[in-house]
């Protein structure tokens, strides 16, 4: 497997990324489907995820927590919104509360994942793009990469000195 | 990503600026300021020079900026100089950076279960194989 591209859309407010893989769709979509094998790439080694609910179908929820080294659980859910089996997820991916119920003061992302079969393999592309969350998200995420960018030239070598 | 911005937001919340740091960066006028800002030798009055709008317009954005924590204001004389905060400038980087590994590992952990499948699969083909030989 190789990323064989991750990019920033500005205009679009979009993490880009463009994944090969080796192994048949079949296998690479059960990486989504299969909630046991979901739960063992989303959440980062430290912080592992345990998949509750798992509805993957349009209008169905994913609802997850992720275990911190000090036994802290961080909830959050996947509202699915549309599914091509075997061809396409479409999700808004959120944070929830304790009790978990969503969490709206915290921001969503809206997340695309499309497969397909591509030399001899399979090929995944997935977006993830912030949402508006009253009128702060969209651009003020876009402005938070963009303003990185811009100001990380700048700050290098005044981080040199 | 949630898991990034979860972090990412834990670690702003403390300072309780995880929003102001957002909406500061989300305007090109502000953004400019601060890349004008990293020397820390202009005022207000000069930066107010540089744009289109009026000295009260920019006075405002530098707040915002302030209130952000990126940048910092220095009295010097008659003048306030505004002064670029490299650690809030790094640690936004950083935070970029962050949602960018997050992915990373996803990817790098998706290869090792589809690489237990291969494995599983093999057994499994093995063990049938040798069921039928028996």
């Amino acid at each position: 497997m190789s990323i064989t591209s991750l990019d920033k859309d500005y205009d679009n407010l979009a993490l880009r990324i463009v994944l090969d893989f080796a192994h048949p769709l079949d296998a690479v979509w059960q990486l989504w489907a299969d909630p046991r094998k979901l739960e063992r790439w989303w959440g980062p080694p430290t912080y592992p995820a345990t998949v509750e609910e798992h509805d993957l179908t349009p209008g169905g929820t994913v609802t997850y927590f992720m275990t911190g080294p000090e036994g802290d659980t961080h909830r959050g859910y996947l509202n699915v919104t549309e599914v091509i089996e075997g061809k396409s997820i479409e999700m808004i991916d959120g944070f929830a509360h304790d009790d978990g119920t969503p969490n709206a003061e915290l921001p969503t992302t809206t997340m695309s994942v499309h497969l397909y079969d591509h030399d001899g393999g399979t090929r995944v592309e997935m977006q993830s793009t912030f949402d508006s969350r009253e009128q702060m998200d969209q651009l003020v995420a876009m402005g938070m990469v963009e303003g990185i960018q811009e100001a990380a030239g700048q700050m290098d070598g005044i981080l040199a000195t | 990503m949630l898991t990034y911005n979860q972090m990412v937001v834990d670690q702003w919340d403390d300072e309780g600026r995880v929003d102001h740091l957002f909406h500061a960066l989300a305007d090109a006028t502000r953004r400019d300021i601060l890349r004008r800002s990293v020397q820390g030798d202009l005022s207000v009055s000069r930066l107010a020079e540089a744009y289109p709008m009026s000295f009260a317009a920019v006075q405002k954005h530098v707040a915002v900026l302030e209130r952000a924590g990126l940048v910092t204001k220095q009295r010097r004389g008659r003048e306030q100089l505004v002064h670029t905060d490299p650690d809030a400038v790094r640690r936004a980087r950083e935070a970029l950076d962050h949602l960018e590994s997050t992915w990373r590992a996803r990817v790098d952990q998706m290869d090792l279960v589809l690489a237990g499948d291969a494995i599983a699969e093999e057994h499994t083909r093995a063990g049938h194989e040798k069921g039928q030989e028996e």
